[in-house]
């Protein structure tokens, strides 16, 4: 049995299991902290420092993504010296943002731009040096604009402790520190940055520093409608939405999946271009005359289970092979297993995963 | 157990014997060999070997008096030693004529003399008596400038070693009570009680722990690790040592910035000399505790010096701070629990454990106990390294031991504690030097550097300087220390270019308070500190520069208008000659003028006037 502790945030009480942090807390009392670097799926770095709360009796105001909460503990997470951090700190990192929602690609789905319009600040508090990094947009999956990243470093730990490919991490110090692949490289230059195009480093993506290259220009984001699906590429069966505008598939984000969660490999995020491609078949085809013509699924299956029985009738079940594939469902390979064995009666069949 | 007593007998014996000879010793810690120690080194080595004299040829780490360096000390056997100052190596020939030849010390070049047993020399000041000295201890730094640093032998033969031999026959939870006793603080900075670290290691639960020595000092003007490591290597060791038997580790890692490769050098001399005679290994003396120390070099970031950043480090990572709780001494080196302090603090403990915590409590006032080590620099006469005790002031520092401010020039104001620290206010001179009162002050105690600023010294600048220090320093993690100092450093700038507003100061104001809120470690929360104390001591400083457009000590330069007095002006040329920007006119022999859009404020005609006829404004 796990200990509880009660503590009170803005005067409300609330119980969580001993260990909670106050902004797992607060989360369960319906009260709003907002979080650039926090995910729960992923280590808590501390960094960002949006989510400060006031607690007294401890030093400055602590981050409460980091901060475990205790028995008896005051929060207050909207006090006068929380929201004038909160506005100082948004205003610091729009100082250093290129001032463009208005064709930014993330407008409508900004975590910088919710908690800016929630806090009422604007650009424009500081003068001063802006970075002006070129875009990397030479490889055909994904863009990085570091003039928009806030540094936040979910990218990095995504790469890191989800995907396990370590393509991503800090570089150079202070107001030029960097999320870059090794030595400055680029995701295109796999041989140092050992990227593999999984993109599972956009499905955190706070703003508008990582996206899919495909995807740019196409839609705003509120004209775009999730479709959730299942990948077909394997049997893993990972989930994910594809992004659906005027009926045509633009392209596919990280949904959270039962089985996948966010993560994905790239061809399940990038390697749906067949999806509208003019060679892709869309209905079965029978060779008539030594060519092929469109059919009806059930003339095909008809087709294919009369030569099947023909053979079988003529040189036994054994004379029948099926090879079954990796694409599909354990379910459907099943079901494949059931037609070999029950239907045709052979035990021919095996699996291209073993190949 | 084992002892050392025959070792330390026969060490004491040899140390005696070196102690007995007619001796030259040559100061070659980083400052003496910086100011050409090496030189004289060989040059003494040539005139000894050339004169056929049966000298014993030493070297020894800073006595502490950097500005004299090089130093060297002469003894003849049964006389007081001298130690002189400012030997080039052109004075060596004259020095071991007269001190050791004709055995008159040179007394124009003396600065103090050590008498020991025998009569002192009249008219050299005695150590102890000597204005730079008189009020001053010697616990921590007293084998600096006194003792060869790369020998083992005058470590034991003064004491070394005892510490641990004495710690290694008691309880392990009986060090850490002698180190609560004696109200050791840590000499970091930071001033956290070092027994109750210890405890707190000692009580985390771990199947293994380790003693880790920050020596990645990088305040701007502080180098008093730096001597200590110079000077007294196999302290530290001794103080990790005694620590990582207390708290229960095997293995120790000395985090030294590679920018000190002396103290790295020595300190990998000691290692293996104390390996050499078994205090560093298995089974120490028998005493079935087992130690080992390593050496690990750091990179270059300032931020390193942060205890987390600097396990990171170690471990091969970033080096960036990691958010607390958990502290190290619950989760430290691989998560492993550890005792952190730095190296002041390691090399005060052997002297703790030999003398006892109630001789060290006695030093030092009720919250700040023993001894501080100090680097002055600045405007000061006297620049160097210094030990005093806890609750000493500021006025006895900078004007007893630093001889004033240089050239007779105004007392303006003290940096106490690096980037991490504040500017003092001459009203504010006869603070007693302890954790609190400094605190308080809006400064900090630091590791122990003070840079001393006089009335040439703009303040908005001096807050400029640190500024763009720490940004440059920043590691980029949190979002208030990267982006707010970067903000904070501009808006310095453009009120020293002319060009700041009265908001300005407001928003200085609202950066300081929301960094210190919020950022993630030490070195964000307290980098606001120089603007956050120049603003409330010297504030008018920062209004002349906004609404006067005038730099009060003349030294933003695109504030300086420079202007040629007519009266003074004798049409000499030698301003024009001088100007590189071709700003000067005027007629041979007739009052000359500047052109204030052309002029670049270089201030090379000024230096050049022999008439003072051109001022800067």
């Amino acid at each position: 049995m796990v200990a509880n502790v009660t503590l009170t945030i803005d005067g409300i009480r609330i119980t969580v299991p001993k260990g909670s942090t106050v902004l797992e807390a607060a989360e369960k009392a319906g009260i709003f902290i907002p979080t650039f670097c926090h995910d729960p799926e992923l280590s808590k770095p501390g960094a960002c420092r949006i989510c400060v709360v006031e607690i007294p009796g401890m030093r400055n105001l602590p981050a409460s993504c980091v901060t475990e909460a205790m028995e008896g503990m005051v929060v207050y997470s909207a006090s006068p010296a929380v929201i004038e951090a909160r506005k100082t700190n948004l205003e610091l990192l729009l100082a250093n943002h290129p001032e463009d929602c208005l064709t930014c690609n993330k407008n409508g789905d900004c975590r910088l731009q919710e908690y800016a319009y929630y806090y009422g600040v604007k650009y424009g508090a500081f003068k001063g040096e802006k970075h002006r990094y070129p875009l990397e947009d030479d490889n055909p999956f994904i863009v990085r604009d570091m003039n928009k990243c806030i540094l936040c470093g979910k990218c990095v730990r995504m790469c890191e402790e989800v995907q396990g490919n370590n393509v991503l991490n800090f570089a150079f110090r202070g107001f030029n520190a960097l999320v870059t692949p090794a030595m400055n490289s680029k995701y295109s230059d796999t041989e140092i940055s050992n990227c593999v195009f999984c993109g599972n480093c956009i499905s955190v993506c706070p703003v508008g520093a990582l996206s899919e290259k495909d995807m740019l220009g196409k839609a705003r984001r509120w004209e775009v409608k999730k479709v959730t699906t299942t990948c077909p590429y394997c049997g893993v069966g990972c989930q994910f939405d594809l992004n659906v505008k005027d009926n045509k598939v633009l392209g596919v984000t990280s949904t959270d999946g039962d089985v996948n969660g966010r993560a994905l490999c790239v061809k399940g995020r990038f390697g749906y271009g067949f999806i509208h491609h003019p060679d892709r078949l869309t209905t079965p085809l029978i060779k008539k005359d030594g060519k092929f013509v469109e059919a009806t699924w059930t003339e095909a299956i008809k087709l294919v289970a009369e030569k099947l029985g023909d053979i079988k009738a003529k040189d036994g079940p054994d004379a029948i092979g099926i090879l079954s594939s990796a694409r599909v469902t354990n379910e459907e390979n099943y079901l494949m297993n059931k037609l070999a064995r029950a239907v045709i009666g052979t035990n021919n069949i095996d699996h291209c995963a073993r190949l | 157990m084992k002892n050392l007593d025959q070792v330390r007998l026969k060490y004491q014996e040899q140390y005696k014997q070196k102690l007995g000879k007619n001796r030259i010793v040559v100061g070659l810690g980083t400052c003496g060999i910086a100011a050409g120690g090496d030189k004289v080194m060989q040059n003494v080595k040539e005139e000894v070997a050339a004169r056929g004299l049966d000298v014993e040829i030493d070297f020894t780490s800073c006595i502490g008096m950097c500005y004299r360096e090089p130093m060297v000390e002469i003894a003849l056997a049964g006389a007081p030693s001298v130690i002189y100052g400012d030997i080039f190596a052109d004075k060596v020939e004259k020095l071991i004529e007269s001190h050791i030849v004709n055995k008159t010390p040179v007394y124009e070049w003396a600065v103090i003399q050590i008498p020991g047993e025998a009569t002192p020399y009249e008219g050299i000041d005695i150590m102890e008596k000597s204005a730079y000295y008189e009020k001053q201890v010697r616990s921590v730094t007293s084998r600096l400038g006194r003792t060869n640093p790369e020998s083992i032998i005058d470590y034991i033969a003064t004491g070394g070693y005892e510490g641990i031999e004495k710690a290694l026959q008691v309880e392990r939870p009986a060090i850490i009570d002698e180190i609560k006793k004696s109200g050791l603080r840590g000499r970091g900075g930071g001033g956290f009680p070092t027994g109750t670290k210890w405890q707190f290691v000692y009580d985390a639960r771990g199947d293994k722990k380790y003693a880790v020595c920050n020596a990645d000092e990088g305040d701007p003007g502080a180098f008093m690790d730096r001597s200590v490591l110079e000077g007294d290597p196999h302290s530290v060791l001794e103080g990790m040592m005694i620590a990582g038997y207390a708290i229960g580790a095997d293995e120790g890692y000395i985090y030294c910035r590679a920018e000190y490769p002396l103290a790295i050098r020595r300190l990998n001399l000691a290692i293996a000399q104390a390996e050499e005679h078994g205090l560093l290994g298995d089974n120490i003396l028998d005493s079935g505790f087992s130690f080992r120390i390593k050496i690990k070099a750091g990179a270059g970031a300032f931020v390193c010096g942060e205890e987390t950043a600097l396990l990171n480090s170690i471990e091969g990572l970033r080096g960036m701070p990691r958010v607390r709780p958990p502290f190290p001494a619950n989760k430290g080196l691989w998560q492993k629990p550890t005792v952190l302090n730095n190296v002041e603090t390691y090399a005060n403990v052997p002297f703790i454990i030999r003398y006892g915590g109630d001789w060290y409590a006695d030093m030092g006032t009720e919250m700040s106990k023993g001894s501080k080590v100090f680097c002055l620099t600045g405007k000061v006469n006297n620049t160097g390294l210094m030990e005093v005790p806890m609750g000493i002031t500021l006025r006895d520092i900078i004007f007893s031991i630093g001889g004033g401010i240089q050239d007779g020039k105004k007392f303006k104001a003290v940096q106490s504690g690096g980037p991490s620290g504040g500017c003092i206010p001459a009203e504010h001179l006869d603070t007693s030097i302890d954790y609190d009162s400094l605190t308080a002050l809006g400064a900090i105690m630091g590791s122990g550097g003070l840079v001393v600023m006089d009335e040439t010294t703009c303040m908005v600048d001096v807050a400029k300087f640190f500024l763009n220090f720490t940004q440059l320093e920043s590691c980029g993690k949190c979002t208030p220390c990267r982006e707010g100092t970067k903000r904070m450093l501009e808006i310095l700038q453009r009120i020293c270019d002319g060009k700041g507003e009265m908001e300005d100061i407001d928003t200085l104001d609202r950066l300081c308070r929301v960094i210190k809120n919020t950022a993630l470690c030490g070195l964000g929360q307290t980098c606001p500190n120089p603007i956050a104390t120049t603003l409330r001591y010297f504030r008018s400083e920062y209004e002349a520069h906004i609404i006067d457009k005038r730099c009060p000590a003349g030294v933003c330069s695109a504030l300086l208008v420079y202007t040629i007095l007519a009266n003074k002006c004798t049409g000499c040329g030698a301003c024009v000659r001088s100007c590189p920007a071709g700003a000067i006119t005027g007629e041979k022999k007739g009052p000359h003028a500047i052109d204030t859009d052309k002029c670049i404020k270089c201030g090379a005609c000024i230096q050049k006037c022999k008439f003072d006829a051109i001022i800067k404004a």
